[in-house]
């Protein structure tokens, strides 16, 4: 981190934070303008995570293609690799089988637990409630065993794959499961009285970068961002893919719209998926896991929406009838939320600003994408396709 | 060093560091470009079921602390540079420790256009732990055989030889 230099006068100090920085685990860089402690403006560099998976997966086939983008990010994996499978068997017409399905959804919703309880501890962390982090690890080891015992890891879980899932899930599995449940419903009950009783946390929470409704729509957030600012949007109910529209979830919202509700939102959600996971599991029908998948799928394009742990996932695949896709577009939930971040920054103390960040949970391992910072050739903000391709061949000649 | 007292006094010195180094060593970690798989599971390690500071491991924020430098994921053109910065700024004797398949070789993002490969294109690397992602007990076992070779003679062997020049830290703003 650098140390600001003296600023002359009628300047503002600039504060550099990142990319390698003790508050944050991943790579960003935030620069931040103050005026004494009240932040004044921020912006933001991305990209030290961007390796270029779009641009790879053209030079992979269909099946390795789905490693690749499920390597996008480790925490939510499952629901990166859902969208793909999802959208690809659309595009050959087939469909997965109701088996298939009712686990994706069980794997998905197992996903959103383990990622809301890292998240919690997460913030905690941020808050200096290193305790709550702890707790909330310790109970999140108990869903990674689930998942590991239903998967075969404990990240990066590779339960898809194209045309249905590859493990199966047993008595015994089904057993161990309800009996995580228990427990973790238990502490998750506790955790919701921490975070709207515990004084001191809600002195870091209650009222801290409020997002009104009107806000969170113009940014376009996602997710549980949006839900605690009263905006009903979650893609599992607007547009029910896998198995949702046959184990329907509830919609969770609050409306203050500031960290304590984005806390709320997440901890209650918790509560939905455990409700969710015992009805798949109370009603999972029978049938094989799999349908045969062409190797060459048809031409077309098709896009696939998918509820991340984060908000909404989206897919866009093209193909051109051959054994590799034409272009996979992914546009994943923290991009919209980040930029609620820039904007409820202003006015507010600078150290609340790792709090703020944290509480759209965001993942930059999802977020960095290319973006063209300088443009030499004075082409204008819109780049079209031929000139992009032009740029490419000329960068590596 | 011809007094031999002097050496005597020097090496107990040495002897020393080491041993608390050993029961202490305090790491740093840093992503270059990973899924946040490997990440995660670092972090898991210093959580209740795994709790590495049992080893006297500790993560700690600034580079100018640490010993021991874990990195996660495939280095990126982006962070290639920050990554040779962190490693400058850490004392000497520094250890690097890399986590993961992308770590050591580029993994599943081989051949993508920004990725660089390996942490070993870039900085010299003491330890591989192997896994997309390695277990937090693989982890584990990594860190405390890199503090066991301390042990033994003082120094790990490094298996790559460091390919840091003069020239490949360009000053940057
Ligand atoms: S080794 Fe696997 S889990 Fe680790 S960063 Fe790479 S892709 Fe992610």
């Amino acid at each position: 981190m650098q140390v600001p230099i003296m600023p002359a006068k009628g300047e503002k100090f600039i504060i550099p934070i990142g990319p390698q920085h003790p508050a944050l685990k991943e790579p960003g860089h935030f620069e931040f303008s103050v005026d004494g402690e009240v932040v004044t403006g921020a912006s933001l560099r991305l990209g030290y995570v961007h390796r270029g998976i779009e641009k790879g997966t053209e030079g992979r086939n269909w099946v390795q293609t789905l490693y690749l983008l499920e390597r996008i990010c480790g925490i939510c994996s499952h629901v990166h690799a859902t969208a793909y499978c999802l959208g690809v068997e659309r595009l050959a017409g087939v469909e997965a089988p109701p088996r298939a399905q009712a686990i994706r959804s069980l794997v998905a919703e197992l996903e959103r637990i383990h990622s809301h309880l890292l998240w919690l501890g997460v913030a905690a962390h941020e808050a200096g409630f290193d305790m709550l982090f702890m707790h909330s690890w310790r109970d999140r080891e108990i869903v990674m065993n689930l998942l590991e015992g239903l998967t075969g890891n404990r990240v990066n879980y590779s339960a898809n794959v194209l045309g249905g899932v590859k493990c199966d899930i047993d008595a015994r599995q089904t057993d161990a499961i309800l009996a995580g449940l228990e427990h973790l419903e238990d502490r998750t009950r506790h955790y919701l009285t921490v975070v709207t009783s515990d004084v001191m946390f809600l002195r870091r929470t209650r009222g801290i970068g409020v997002m009104t409704k009107d806000v969170a729509e113009k940014l376009g957030v996602v997710g549980p961002t949006a839900r605690a600012s009263g905006v009903a949007r979650d893609v599992r109910l607007n547009a029910p893919y896998a198995a949702y529209d046959r184990y329907p979830v509830e919609l969770i919202t609050a409306t203050a719209g500031d960290l304590e509700a984005r806390f709320i939102v997440r901890v209650q959600e918790l509560f939905e998926t455990y409700r969710v996971i015992r009805a798949i599991l109370a009603d999972l029908p029978e049938g094989e896991l799999t349908v045969r998948m062409p190797r060459r799928i048809k031409e077309g394009e098709t896009i696939s929406r998918v509820e991340a742990p984060r908000g909404e996932l989206f897919y866009f695949i093209k193909s051109n009838g051959s054994d590799t896709a034409e272009r996979v577009k992914v546009r994943t939930p923290t991009l919209p939320n980040m930029a609620s971040v820039l904007t409820l920054a202003v006015g507010h103390q600078l150290a609340d600003m790792p709090m703020i960040l944290a509480g759209i949970d965001p993942c930059f391992s999802c977020n960095d994408r290319m973006i063209v910072v300088r443009d030499p050739a004075g082409r204008g903000a819109h780049w079209t396709w031929d000139d992009l391709r032009e740029y490419g061949i000329e960068y590596y000649r | 060093m011809n007094n031999p007292l002097e050496h005597t006094w020097q090496s107990v010195m040495d002897q020393l560091k080491t041993w608390a180094r050993i029961n202490s060593p305090w790491a740093i970690h840093f992503n270059s470009g990973s899924c946040n798989g490997c990440d995660i599971e670092i972090l898991a390690t210093l959580t209740p079921r795994y709790d590495m500071e049992r080893f006297g491991v500790k993560l700690q924020g600034s580079p100018r602390h640490a010993d021991i430098l874990i990195c996660t994921g495939p280095v990126t053109r982006q962070a290639r540079e920050r990554l040779i910065r962190i490693y400058e700024q850490m004392p000497e004797p520094k250890f690097v420790v890399a986590v993961g398949s992308c770590a050591l070789t580029g993994g599943a993002f081989q051949g993508c256009y920004n990725v660089m490969g390996g942490i070993d294109q870039v900085i010299p690397v003491d330890a591989y732990i192997p896994g997309c992602p390695p277990r937090p007990e693989a982890i584990i076992d990594g860190l405390v055989k890199l503090l066991g070779s301390l042990k033994a003679d003082g120094a790990p062997e490094r298996a790559s030889e460091p390919p840091l020049a003069a020239s490949v830290l360009e000053p940057s703003s």
